[in-house]
């Protein structure tokens, strides 16, 4: 499948002069989980919110699975299941009962309603609370229930506004679990500031700050795409010029205690490094690869004022 | 999806024990009033057998209690209505309404519908004491359903503006206090009404109370059909307006 599911458009807004999203455009097809990432205040929020028909775009345009938000908004609204930031969750009704309200106002058919709240219920592990008030659940099972709240209707697209938030780490590693089985037939977009979430469960992921997209990439290519270096340590100290002498390394530079980090141009293997360590006896005893991970990147573009937006 | 709406607002209102708490305030209050009445027609009757065209046990009974009645839930409905939007936005659960594919009128019409069906069944309840007067005597039946009428036009009334109060704040107390100030001076305005021109101004024709009084006394009038729906309606569409607005702000 191919299909795009979700298409934003320039899509700013404003909260009276300050701006909060500004011109953001990207799009998503059907199968995806989309990590969207950005430091607090960034507008992640405000997008979903957007995305959701909660909040008017100030400008732009924002369809989902080929409806325009404002212009049809029922028929958008239909393929839409979205877990705001705080679970919009009733603290007097039971999970039951606030999972049926849920499905009823998706205008499920009540032939389908107890298929679809043993699923979810299942899918989330709920399956053990069904009769307890919300108000009397931990918080981590309130979050639960408001993911449950956003697939009761089977929606093909999930928007999840920090869905990890509270939960345990045994709960974080279900829901994540959760997360990758809802993207093999759904389009995903989960909004976090945890890094290694977004590794885990996306595959791709959109940086923003201040409003703007600074970056947006599939995961493969985060992990391939950039230079690849190595830290190494050697028994018998030489100078970086040594180092970068060697064929395919592109620069080094020294750490503590013996330890020097190496660069190597895409495509090359550390072989030659290995090489000349025995021939010159440097006492080659450890190598360690490195990747560059998401948070260096994500602290590289969020920090960097100066950056310009891609 | 109006009635789902509805539903789980009347479903809500009687989870919290407000809504037991006022029916059985209500209750008992008019009740003792009721009897009071009655003990006081009971008092008149060996005069009034004396007068020709004389009012009946509806006139002397009913119609001064539902007046009553009505004073009492000016000061109750904003107590029901403030929770209803201002609630669910301090909670942040209306984004769940607003997520699902509903429009905002049904939204507002769900949870007015809610607050109407709280006042069948409350009305309903203060209708049981004048149908009892069918165990010993004969009341004027159309009058008996005029009051029904003019009670549930009246308190929905109540109700589409003390939703329209509750959608402009976060804060139940805030939508109570202002719904009250609003009825009370919607009530009181015709006071100077009656002093500026014979009762028959602009003024005047705003009083809540004018439209009331007739439908008590049997005076089953369109305009003040029209005055009733004319209000509710005014409220709802600044409501939906209201929830609408903030989807921009």
């Amino acid at each position: 499948m191919t299909e795009t599911l979700v298409q934003v458009e320039n899509l700013s807004r404003y909260y009276q002069n300050n701006r909060a999203v500004n011109s953001l455009s990207f799009s998503l097809k059907a199968g995806e989980v989309l990590g969207f990432l950005g430091p607090n205040g960034a507008g992640k929020s405000t997008t979903m919110q957007v995305i959701s028909g909660n909040l008017a775009p100030s400008e732009g345009e924002v369809s989902i699975a080929g409806h325009d938000i404002i212009d049809a908004p029922r028929a958008a609204k239909k393929h839409l299941g979205y877990l705001p930031e705080h679970p919009p969750v009733y603290r007097d009704a039971s999970v039951d009962e606030y999972l049926r309200y849920c499905a009823q106002l998706h205008g499920l058919a009540s032939d389908q309603l107890g298929a679809a709240l043993e699923r979810v219920k299942q899918q989330c592990g709920l399956s053990d609370v069904g009769g307890r008030l919300i108000g009397n659940l931990s918080k981590g099972y309130q979050q639960r229930v408001g993911i449950a709240q956003a697939i009761i209707h089977d929606p093909p697209v999930v928007i999840l506004d920090e869905p990890t938030v509270g939960l345990d780490p045994i709960q974080i590693r279900e829901i994540r679990e959760l997360i990758r089985s809802l993207g093999s037939e759904r389009s995903v977009i989960l909004s976090t500031h945890i890094l290694s979430e977004v590794q885990a469960t996306c595959d791709r992921v959109l940086i923003i700050r201040a409003g703007e997209l600074i970056y947006n990439a599939s995961i493969e290519s985060l992990n391939q795409g950039h230079e690849s270096s190595a830290r190494i340590a050697l028994r018998k100290p030489v100078e970086t010029a040594q180092l970068t002498g060697i064929d395919g390394v592109e620069h080094a530079e020294q750490l503590d205690g013996g330890r020097y980090r190496v660069f190597f141009s895409p495509d090359t293997n550390p072989d030659t490094l290995v090489q000349t360590s025995v021939e010159q006896q440097w006492g080659l005893y450890e190598l360690v690869p490195e990747q560059q991970s998401l948070e260096d990147l994500f602290i590289e573009l969020t920090q960097n004022e100066e950056a310009n937006p891609a | 999806m109006i009635w789902i709406i509805a539903r789980r607002e009347v479903y809500a209102m009687f989870l919290s024990p407000l809504a037991w708490i006022i029916l059985a305030v209500i209750q008992t209050i008019l009740g003792y009033m009721f009897l009071a009445n009655l003990d006081n027609f009971f008092l008149l009757q060996p005069e009034l057998i004396q007068i020709a065209n004389t009012p009946g046990v509806t006139d002397i009974v009913v119609t001064p209690l539902m007046q009553v009645a009505a004073i009492i839930l000016l000061m109750v409905m904003p107590l029901m209505t403030m929770r209803s939007l201002a609630e669910e936005k301090r909670n942040r659960t209306l984004s769940l309404l607003v997520s699902a594919p509903l429009s905002m009128t049904e939204i507002v019409l769900g949870k007015f519908f809610g607050l109407v069906l709280f006042i069948v069944i409350l009305v309903s309840m203060l209708m049981l004491m004048p149908l009892s007067l069918y165990l010993g005597t004969t009341p004027d039946s159309g009058k008996l359903l005029s009051i029904y009428l003019g009670m549930l036009l009246l308190l929905s009334a109540f109700a589409a503006i003390g939703l329209y109060l509750s959608s402009l704040t976060e804060n139940q107390t805030i939508a109570a206090v202002s719904t009250f100030g609003v009825l009370l001076m919607l009530w009181i305005v015709d006071w100077i009404g009656s002093s500026v021109s014979n009762g028959q101004s602009v003024i005047a024709y705003l009083s809540i109370l004018q439209h009331h009084q007739a439908m008590l006394e049997g005076v089953f009038k369109s305009g003040d059909i029209v005055y009733y729906l004319l209000l509710i309606g005014a409220f709802l569409v600044l409501t939906i307006r209201q929830l609408d607005r903030e989807r921009l702000l």
